[in-house]
């Protein structure tokens, strides 16, 4: 170091340094200041929650259940961190860019020239390691609560098997096999019942992400993943495949119907029944078990075995068809028999080239399968 | 004969054609002949960097398509398959063809020139590396031709991480993913020479008294990131080897299906593309080294420091990979690692933001076009950092992971950084390798449009990332509360997209009209503003020695030298 007149305020910049390693050692945020940051952050999004229906919009900001909750507090920690941060950092250049700006473009005279000062870098080099060791601490802890959160003897365990371009759940111990729509009972704090998913892939890897309820977990070939929820609120909540998975990635959606108890145990009857027989509609049954509708698509109690496509046997139980591309009625059903590509170009289903009389038949007897 | 004239920027004078009819078309075939046989690293320098800006306006193209379909929910401007094309080849092609290539051809130009030699050492070794890394990028855009135009052709369609399975023969029929795999082979063969050739150069070229400690940082920074690039390429080579195998020799590395594992491919890719992003991001690094104190006028803070910092990078940088991979499974002991090595990076980038920022302090900060990319790319590279220290908490990765925040997270990185400090290094030498300034008043209005439509489209999209919306989709549902903030992300990326149009017509204008820039316009410190600009084939008349990191400080200064201070 040479020339003082530069070193006396690059001590002033240290004293500011420091101040971020006071305020990052307190490793809680305080409630009324937690308040603060939630405002904060939710008015963030101008117009958003006002203009479209907010209960549709994933948000990260807005859990509902613990793996989520957990995040959500971590996440506005590490805002508070990285924003003092960002605040003394920026703040310094700020003033260093404005203070000593060349007032005089003709002057040819050169500031004093300063190369380093072992003190003050040791300085800059001191607080970050400070702030990284607190910030690891809170990040690891969150990571074992979620990670490693034992399973509770009352957890519903459902097997998630990822397809191109579609979700299929399997829920072993109540023999149920349903499609694209989750239905988990809700968890309540005070007597909860989390749900640990399997997470399996058919094909390639797929991301299991529902924002409000957990972070997201990768569905991989080959090898077995897990996850669990514990929705603390009845509603339905979205989500989408979040690893890139083919053509139709951007229409593998995800929809979680988080039902109260008496919704659910309705729900699961009713999934256990065998797939209702209406003789009205058995010239459209002929036409799905004589074309190749039953070699990828199971109706349980009729021919129908395949396993390549989603379980149809309640089929008119699920408000949406094609993982999300469409809703579930029989001009949108028809349209998606006709033609898979008018919803979802690049689907793995087919085009059959049926007649029109076969799709009013074969649309028919879907529509019976509620 | 054409290597006698190639200190002039265009000599078509001087053609072994006699006859006047055909001399002006002879002319410029020999002018031509000259640019590809050439093995002068400043020629090569400018091929490289004329390439990636070329691709830039190519991959910008595409982002523009890509912004234009993700307006509005449901859009129908591109199909489902173009799209994925399209953002395949935009990420393929800002990393391979347009960061790598025109981070190799600043060095390519600079490196000789800064540290007193008259040529890298291995000059034809030079000009076969640009060559396959040129040709390896043909390669990659034939591609949309291979299959007929119709549809985007064969382009790739995986991602540019092309994660298993996807891009076996099951998932990825016809020739898209070979395509991919071996265009990066033959464009990482190029990358290998020239990081070899760098090293080379460095370690044996250097002028008398230029000890490593007195190397400008921008030399010392290609050091290092030239080693880092020879152990980063190699794993994805080997990778892309190994998925030509599964694909054509019956292989089983990542075919799940044969008892392979997905997984050992997103090992090797990340292997290969974190420390990647430090072989990007240190040469933006340099580039800021070199023009922060000038433009401050002030010698860089903690010289030690930057270099060690730069090393740390270095090695942690290999050890973080898995960062990428919070979300595939690991036991919870294996992701606190990862975080902890993640969040160890944040300490020698810290110390690299506080050195700049007390270069400037106590400094007499001049506002040129370089310099205020350079600003742009302080604050910038200061908000991708700390975004960068949200996604190594691996619960928030667990929820940001393969959102946009990420996008908005490494385009911060990449084009928040490295393409600031791009354009600041392009408007910086541009006057050494032509002999003439780039315009300042377009160079501002470049600066203002590109930094207002950046950060429109990039702060904007981290609140897409919160609400939820993945990356690599195609289209979204109107109800998700996204359809306002992509509008918004789109105007950004058109308003960047004419600061970039006026950034190649004051790119090319300029060569014809632009001020005459004479041997040091920007009253600079090192080695390669002693020479004439463009500089002579043989660099220096008589090889220089130096005695300080900041020769011409020293020559401007002869009372007030640089080597009685340093130690």
């Amino acid at each position: 170091m040479r020339k003082n007149e530069g070193g006396g305020s690059v001590v002033w910049g240290l004293s500011q340094v420091r101040q971020v390693g006071r305020s990052a050692v307190r490793p809680v945020v305080r409630p009324a200041f937690r308040a603060w940051l939630v405002l904060a952050a939710l008015s963030i999004f101008p117009g958003v929650a006002a203009a479209e229906s907010a209960s549709s919009i994933p948000n990260m900001m807005r859990p509902e259940a613990t793996p989520a909750h957990q995040i959500f507090s971590l996440t506005l920690f590490v805002l508070l961190i990285t924003g003092a941060i960002f605040a003394v950092v920026a703040g310094l250049l700020t003033v260093a860019i404005i203070r000593f700006r060349s007032r005089n473009s003709g002057t040819t005279i050169e500031p004093p020239q300063i190369y380093g000062s072992t003190q003050v870098e040791l300085a800059w080099t001191v607080v970050p390691v400070l702030i990284v060791a607190v910030l690891f601490l809170t990040t690891a802890r969150i990571i074992f609560a979620i990670q490693d959160a034992p399973k509770p003897k009352n957890a519903l365990d459902v097997t998630v098997v990822g397809h191109q371009f579609w979700w299929e759940f399997r829920y072993p111990a109540l023999g149920i096999v349903t499609a694209n729509e989750l239905h988990v009972p809700v968890s309540p704090v005070d007597h909860p019942q989390p749900t640990f998913l399997k997470l399996l892939s058919a094909d390639v890897i797929h991301s299991f992400w529902v924002p409000r309820l957990a972070g997201k977990t990768d569905l991989i070939p080959n090898h077995v993943n897990t996850m669990w929820i514990d929705p603390h609120k009845p509603g339905l909540y979205l989500g989408q495949c979040a690893q890139f998975c083919g053509a139709q990635h951007a229409m593998m959606l995800l929809r979680v119907y988080v039902d109260t108890p008496t919704e659910y145990a309705a729900w699961v009857r009713n999934q256990q029944k065998p797939a209702a027989q209406d003789p009205t509609v058995a010239a459209g049954r002929t036409v799905f078990e004589t074309q190749a509708c039953m070699n990828c698509h199971r109706i349980a109690g009729t021919a129908a075995t395949g396993t390549f496509g989603p379980d149809l046997t309640h089929l008119m139980s699920r408000s949406t068809i094609a993982s999300g591309a469409t809703t579930n009625t029989p001009e949108h059903l028809r349209e998606w028999i006709k033609d898979p590509a008018h919803y979802k170009d690049g689907a793995l289903m087919p085009a059959m080239q049926l007649s029109d009389q076969q799709l009013d038949q074969v649309t028919a007897y879907l529509a019976t399968l509620k | 004969m054409s290597n006698l004239q190639s200190d002039l920027p265009m000599p078509i004078h001087g053609t072994l054609e006699s006859d006047k009819a055909r001399r002006s078309s002879t002319a410029l075939l020999e002018w031509l002949q000259s640019w590809v046989v050439t093995v002068d690293h400043k020629r090569l320098g400018i091929l490289y960097i004329l390439y990636s800006i070329f691709f830039l306006l190519v991959a910008g193209a595409e982002a523009i398509f890509i912004r234009i379909q993700l307006a509005i929910p449901n859009n129908h401007f591109l199909t489902a398959e173009v799209y994925n094309r399209f953002f395949t080849m935009h990420g393929t092609t800002m990393v391979f063809l347009v960061g790598m290539p025109i981070l190799f051809g600043f060095a390519n130009y600079v490196v000789p020139l800064q540290i007193g030699a008259r040529d890298m050492a291995f000059p034809r070794l030079n000009a076969l590396s640009f060559w396959l890394t040129a040709f390896g990028g043909m390669l990659l855009y034939f591609s949309f031709l291979g299959g007929g135009l119709y549809g985007a052709g064969n382009a790739p369609d995986v991602g540019w991480f092309a994660y298993a399975p996807l891009t076996a023969r099951t998932f990825s029929p016809g020739n898209a993913t070979d395509y991919w795999a071996l265009a990066l082979i033959v464009s990482g063969f190029g990358t290998l020479g020239t990081a070899v050739n760098i090293i080379a150069t460095i370690f044996s070229m250097r002028c008398r008294g230029m000890t490593l400690m007195r190397m400008p940082l921008f030399t010392w920074l290609y050091l290092v990131v030239s080693g880092l690039t020879l152990v980063t390429i190699t794993p994805l080579t080997a990778a892309q080897f190994m998925l030509l195998i599964d694909r054509y020799l019956g292989g089983h590395f990542f075919d799940t299906q044969a008892g392979g594992s997905a997984l050992v491919w997103v090992h090797f890719f990340w292997i290969f593309g974190h420390p990647e992003v430090y072989v990007l991001v240190l040469p933006a690094f340099a580039i800021a080294n070199e023009i922060i104190p000038v433009f401050s006028r002030k010698a860089i803070f903690g010289y030690p420091a930057m270099v060690a910092a730069s090393v740390g990078i270095m090695f942690v940088s290999l050890g973080v990979w898995a960062h990428h991979m919070f979300t595939v499974g690991m036991t919870s002991v294996t992701n606190a690692f990862f975080v902890l090595s993640t969040m160890l990076v944040g300490i020698p980038t810290g110390i690299k933001i506080f050195n700049w920022i007390a270069t400037i302090w106590g400094g007499r900060v001049r506002f040129q076009t370089p310099m205020l990319f350079c600003l742009g790319f302080l604050y910038q590279f200061l908000i991708a950092g700390l975004t960068g220290i949200m996604l190594s908490v691996a619960p928030m990765d667990w929820q940001l992971h393969n959102s946009y925040f990420v996008i908005a997270h490494f385009h911060y990185v990449l084009v928040g950084a490295i393409v600031f400090c791009i354009f600041a290094g392009l408007y910086y030498w541009y006057p050494k390798a032509t002999g003439r300034m780039m315009s300042e008043r377009l160079g501002k209005w470049h600066f203002w449009l590109f930094v207002i439509g950046f950060h429109i489209t990039f702060d904007t999209m981290h609140f897409l990332g919160i609400l939820g919306m993945p990356r690599s989709i195609y289209t979204y549902q109107p109800d998700r509360g996204w359809n306002t903030l992509n509008m918004v992300v789109s105007i950004g990326g058109f308003i960047q997209g004419i600061a970039v149009l006026i950034f190649a017509y004051n790119f090319i204008v300029s060569y014809f009209r632009g001020d005459v820039a004479g041997d040091d316009p920007w009253d600079a410190w090192t080695l390669e503003w002693t020479t004439t600009s463009p500089p002579p084939v043989y660099n220096f008349g008589e090889e220089p020695e130096v005695r300080s990191r900041r020769p011409l400080w020293d020559l401007k200064h002869p009372h007030d030298t640089d080597w009685e201070y340093e130690g």
